[in-house]
């Protein structure tokens, strides 16, 4: 029963090699950012789940309830989604100047371009 | 009064002066601001040290909440030695970066430039003075975040596609901290380095903690382009502005050892690291392959930045080597040569830089014949590569030495073999670039060149007279190197 109580971390580890195959197996540079999205997604999962204590509620303090789940892994997530989408915003602006420049987005069609002109660039 | 907060000072001046130096409309004034920012982060660094040189250790408190609570800043001689390395570079990078981005970056992206480099500046500080690992954490990124822009902010499109496979490499090894740190929250409950110290030993045989071990080595090996993990690091260092490939090629990746450093020694512990995870038997292999087969790769380089970007991984070899045969020495080698490659690394690409300047590209076969028209600048490339090679009176022989002391200490004799053939092949990747410049004509047609100016010249000189100075009387830096080696070591100064 163990295997299924902990079903969360079964969770983040599916999402996490999801995100990570995405991220290595596509040519496409926005396909990639969407995997290291979800590579990212899933960590933070991780670090919510281990905030949450048996039985206990939001650690807000009222009467009657002594029970509270550890608020700092969400504190630090905050943290750890506003760094992930500095950089998601900063790959996107990468991807929208690399699109404007080569006209494509597709990684094998870049390096062949540049190949392409690395040839007649040393024939010249 | 003011040396009380010094420790937090070194990263919150750079940090609030980035988005100050993006507010002031003038590009000279703005860099002027930022340059004379990184000289005074060189001075605090210059005191911090002074304070710390006896093996005293200063604490800060942020906000006054004490530590495990709050977040803690510690400066010992171990940290205090990279933040002289750091801010070094930056004070020599600043006033040089003028000139040379006039010609590299167009004028409306020159105060997003100097916010970058600020940017960069604080989070790598940050990253060497903090004691709290998740803090790591966040001034990695953001360290991390403002070299990707730097890097796009290359005249080649292909910076574009360097800078992106960077960030994609770069925020995978930073995901893995943190999920190594994560994990060693779960286990102990603190994110505090000392608190964290404390009580990891009695969770040895951990499989959690052995995961989190594993994920940290991963992410900051991605960071600091351990062999095989440095596949984004030529790109980056080739296609970026010549002031930042100085600048980030200098001290990134020694940040980066530094953290590295500081996981394995001081939070998980040598016995933890090496006795039991017997990470040296990783370490070992990976760097002498680094040490081999990116010299190998840097002789045939077109590109001379290309060129010295693997040497750099070669570099970064060495000081891999040197941790991993865990003696004093070895560590003292390690630090010691994070000092020195920062200088001769600097120094090389600070030349380069300029003669970039005037020729306007960096392959090898367009500076044919620049020896007589650039002399200042070629010689300074000349003492930048000689010190590269580890020729005696330059700071590359004090770090060789200190390795090869190490390495015949532990007996390994086949690795003292190995230093000494990839110093012949540093000699012949960059014998390729000094007989090209002094010996071969200059291509008919081509445009005269004309020496570099002075703004330019004198950054660079000042790197590569520290090349000189330090290789003559390196009394400073092998102190505080093997001072730090002891101390992080376990030993005591007594």
């Amino acid at each position: 029963m163990m295997t299924l109580e902990l079903y969360n971390y079964w969770v983040v580890i599916f999402l996490m090699m999801a995100g990570f195959y995405m991220l290595i197996a596509s040519n496409h540079l926005i396909r990639k950012i969407i995997g290291l999205n979800i590579f990212q997604t899933s960590v933070f999962m991780l670090y919510i789940s281990l905030g949450k204590v048996a039985g206990g509620t939001a650690p807000i303090a009222a009467e009657g309830i002594d029970t509270y789940s550890n608020p700092l892994p969400h504190v630090l997530i905050l943290t750890a989604i506003v760094v992930g989408i500095s950089t998601t915003s900063l790959a996107l602006a990468l991807v929208i100047r690399i699109k404007e420049s080569y006209d494509t987005v597709n990684e094998d069609e870049i390096l062949e371009i540049d190949r392409i002109a690395d040839e007649e660039g040393s024939s010249a | 009064m003011i040396n009380e907060h010094l420790p937090a000072l070194q990263v919150v001046v750079p940090l609030l002066a980035a988005p100050i130096c993006f507010m002031i409309f003038n590009n000279r004034l703005s860099w002027l601001f930022a340059t004379l920012v990184s000289w005074l982060s060189f001075a605090m660094a210059i005191l911090l040290v002074m304070e710390v040189r006896d093996g005293t250790v200063l604490h800060y408190e942020f906000g006054g909440w004490a530590p495990p609570w709050g977040i803690e800043y510690k400066v010992d001689i171990l940290n205090s030695y990279v933040l002289l390395i750091v801010t070094a570079i930056a004070a020599a990078v600043f006033p040089y970066s003028w000139k040379s981005i006039q010609k590299e970056i167009p004028k409306s992206h020159h105060r997003i430039y100097l916010t970058a480099m600020l940017l960069c500046l604080a989070g790598l500080l940050g990253m060497t003075i903090t004691g709290d690992a998740f803090n790591l954490f966040v001034l990695l990124e953001i360290s991390s975040l403002s070299s990707y822009t730097l890097i796009s902010l290359g005249r080649d499109r292909r910076a574009l596609t360097a800078s992106f496979q960077y960030l994609i490499m770069g925020t995978i090894g930073a995901t893995f901290i943190l999920i190594g740190i994560g994990l060693l929250y779960a286990l102990t409950g603190t994110l505090n380095m000392a608190d964290l110290a404390s009580r990891i030993p009695a969770l040895e045989g951990s499989r959690t903690l052995q995961a989190a071990f594993a994920f940290l080595i991963l992410g900051f090996g991605l960071k600091l382009a351990m062999f095989p993990l440095h596949l984004w690091l030529p790109n980056a260092y080739a296609y970026a502005p010549s002031a930042v490939s100085a600048f980030i090629g200098a001290t990134a990746t020694k940040v980066a050892i530094y953290a590295l450093l500081r996981f394995l020694y001081t939070i998980f512990g040598s016995s933890f690291s090496f006795d039991y995870m017997q990470v040296q038997w990783l370490l070992m292999p990976l760097a002498i392959a680094s040490i081999l087969f990116a010299s190998m790769v840097a002789i045939f380089q077109d590109g001379i930045k290309r060129l010295l970007a693997y040497s750099s991984v070669a570099q970064i070899g060495y000081i891999l080597l040197g941790i991993s045969l865990v003696n004093v020495t070895g560590l003292t080698a390690s630090l010691l040569h994070m000092f020195n490659h920062a200088l001769m690394k600097g120094g090389l690409f600070l030349a380069l830089g300029a003669i970039a300047y005037r020729v306007g590209s960096t392959q090898v076969k367009s500076i044919a014949g620049i020896g007589q028209a650039m002399p200042y600048t070629m010689a300074a490339f000349v003492v930048g590569a000689l010190s590269l090679i580890g020729v005696p009176l330059t700071v590359g022989f004090i770090s060789k030495w200190y390795l090869i002391l190490a390495t015949l200490e532990k007996g390994y004799w086949p690795l003292t073999v190995l230093i000494i053939i990839s110093s012949l092949m540093a000699v012949v990747y960059t014998w390729r670039i000094i007989e090209t410049a002094y010996f071969q004509e200059r291509p008919a047609g081509a445009a005269p060149v004309t020496e570099a100016p002075m703004s330019l010249l004198i950054p660079t000189w000042i790197v590569i007279f520290a090349n000189l100075y330090f290789g003559i009387n390196s009394s400073l830096s092998t102190d505080l190197a093997s001072r730090a080696a002891i101390i992080l070591s376990g030993g005591s100064l007594l």
